[in-house]
């Protein structure tokens, strides 16, 4: 808790030294910092006058006490940046739809693991996700226990919003922002308040040109990058500059990205990684896959050297079809499939 | 009775978040009644009625949506305890972003959605400053980075509320909102005396001119009300 004393009598300039992310929080509540930097909350409030103060509605009372809780959270926030962070994640099992117990015991998932979730639309995995997310606490309606790192999880994870559990990726995601890629992922490293700014934006480009088929510069804006960049874009943004431990991929798209580097990227940046996923050669590339039947968990399979083993064949064929998909791209006629 | 006011801008998703938290509090088997308050006209009415929801509403007219909603919640809330709810819900206009009728005590619920762009949070007034929850819609379709964004901002300009995640067409995150919403030990009775969170913008009736408590006897000059017999 910070001394609430006197912090309406600061001046503005004063109070963004102490606490420099109340910059953003006078930007956003509409005071000019630069323009008012010498006044205090009070003298700036004074200086409003009646009829501005009520068409902006602005109340001293509750901007004080809104600034208390920011600076708060944001000490508070900054303090659990050193946290070790989630090193495993526990699923205790509950029922299905039909009341009957889930087909196991617990599921522990350490993070670098990848998980496959496979099942008919409509099986449940949404509601697995869901249990995820809320840290279920026997509390849903499938009665599951999560706990973090073998223990009851704090219960930030349930309501800060600065730390959620689980960061999602899905196919039919897109950027709405008209930025450059470079801004964009600006903007996402300063809501992050990460320090290095510049070298995490550096990392996150050159990653996702990785994985991108065409590669794109800084400059080109987010809205014009083909389907493959922009996912290609997503993933190394979230496996780098997320907070979230724990990522849920719904399917992947075969086309302009590279999937197997794209999961060694979250795998390597310590992320729990789940899938839902029905294409087989990103199911056999997880470390076991859920079988999700009636909104219930029905079996866990741990992929086998066997299934791995078809793991090479599955990828030739698909570089076959790739290959086909580019020759006719480009106008040729095809007279075998090598 | 339980009241909760859900408000936010058009199309962010009010109704649907609502009709999908319903079906999760149905499952619990509490009733639920629903009054929805719009401007010119709605027919959000039908939906909740498809649900087998409890629905009236009240269209505000020439008169402010929200200054029509004031006049009348008192009346509203007399209307869900005849009929004996668990919950009332309201579900305002949210037309003006300047203000949003919350009361003390009566649990705030604001919804907004990631396409409405990240200066959004910024320029909603005490709709969204005064809420006790933020509801962020849409997260379906912006990109991871995008939603933590724009739920940062939120934070910024309301760092006491609790901020959830709801998907209002696969319900993503309903049934957790049920579970924030209803308090058993909750009994709310009557509104009379209690008092607006936030003035009003001045208009033409007692509560333009700064009126915060409820109750006929606080209302003069330009008071509509809601027509809660008719069939």
């Amino acid at each position: 808790m910070i001394a609430t004393e006197n912090i309406a009598t600061k001046k503005i300039n004063t109070l963004i030294k102490e606490y420099p992310f109340l910059e953003d929080f006078f930007e956003n509540h509409q005071i000019d910092v630069k323009q008012n930097g010498q006044h205090s909350i009070e003298s700036y409030m004074a200086s409003v006058n009646e009829e501005d103060r009520e068409d902006f509605a602005m109340d001293q009372e509750k901007l004080v006490s809104a600034m208390l809780s920011y600076i708060d959270q944001m000490m508070a926030f900054l303090d659990t940046k050193e946290d070790k962070g989630v090193e495993s994640l526990t699923i205790e099992a509950g029922t299905n739809k039909k009341g009957e117990a889930e087909n196991f015991e617990a599921l522990k998932i350490s993070k670098s693991e990848i998980i496959c979730i496979v099942g008919p639309t409509g099986s449940g995995k949404s509601r697995l996700l869901g249990d995820i997310e809320w840290v279920a606490q026997k509390d849903t309606p499938t009665s599951r226990k999560i706990l973090i790192n073998d223990d009851i999880p704090d219960k930030k994870w349930r309501f800060s919003s600065s730390d959620k559990l689980v960061a999602q990726l899905s196919q039919n995601m897109n950027f709405v922002m008209d930025l450059s890629v470079y801004e964009f992922i600006e903007l996402h490293a300063q809501s992050r308040m990460v320090e290095n700014e510049k070298e995490i934006i550096e990392k996150i480009i050159t990653e996702a040109n990785k994985l991108a088929g065409e590669p794109f510069d800084p400059e080109t804006p987010v809205t014009s990058l083909s389907g493959g960049q922009s996912r290609a874009l997503m993933i190394a943004d979230t496996a780098i500059l997320s907070s979230s431990p724990i990522i849920l991929i719904d399917e992947i798209e075969n086309a302009g990205i590279d999937r197997q580097r794209a999961l060694e990227l979250l795998v390597g940046e310590e992320k729990i990684v789940l899938m839902a996923t029905h294409d087989p050669i990103l199911a056999l590339m997880g470390d076991k896959r859920i079988v999700i039947k009636n909104g219930g968990i029905d079996k866990i399979i741990p992929t086998s050297e066997a299934e791995k083993g078809f793991l090479t064949e599955l990828e030739a064929m698909d570089r076959t079809v790739q290959l086909m998909r580019r020759r006719l791209r480009n106008g040729e006629i095809l007279t075998s499939l090598k | 009775m339980n009241l909760v006011t859900f408000s936010g801008p058009p199309s962010s998703g009010k109704t649907a978040v609502i009709i999908k938290t319903i079906e999760s509090l149905k499952e619990r088997n509490l009733s639920v009644g629903v009054v929805k308050f719009d401007c010119l006209s709605t027919d959000d009415d039908k939906l909740y009625e498809k649900l087998g929801v409890a629905v009236k509403k009240g269209l505000s007219g020439s008169l402010c949506p929200d200054h029509y909603f004031v006049s009348n919640i008192e009346e509203v809330v007399q209307w869900g305890l005849q009929n004996e709810f668990d919950i009332l819900i309201t579900e305002s206009a949210g037309l003006c972003n300047r203000c949003s009728p919350y009361i003390k005590d009566v649990k705030a619920i604001c919804v907004i959605d990631n396409l409405s762009g990240i200066n959004t949070p910024k320029k909603i007034g005490p709709m969204l400053k005064s809420a006790d929850i933020a509801i962020i819609t849409k997260g379906d379709i912006v990109s991871q980075a995008e939603r933590e964004v724009f739920a940062s901002r939120v934070k910024t300009v309301n760092p006491k509320a609790f901020i959830m995640h709801v998907n209002g067409l696969t319900g993503q995150g309903a049934y957790e909102l049920s579970t924030v919403l209803y308090e058993e030990d909750e009994q709310l009775e009557t509104l009379k005396g209690r008092k607006l969170r936030y003035p009003m913008p001045s208009a033409l009736c007692s509560y333009c001119l700064g009126e915060t408590r409820i109750g006929e006897s606080y209302q003069m000059g330009n008071v509509r009300k809601i027509k809660l017999n008719e069939q």
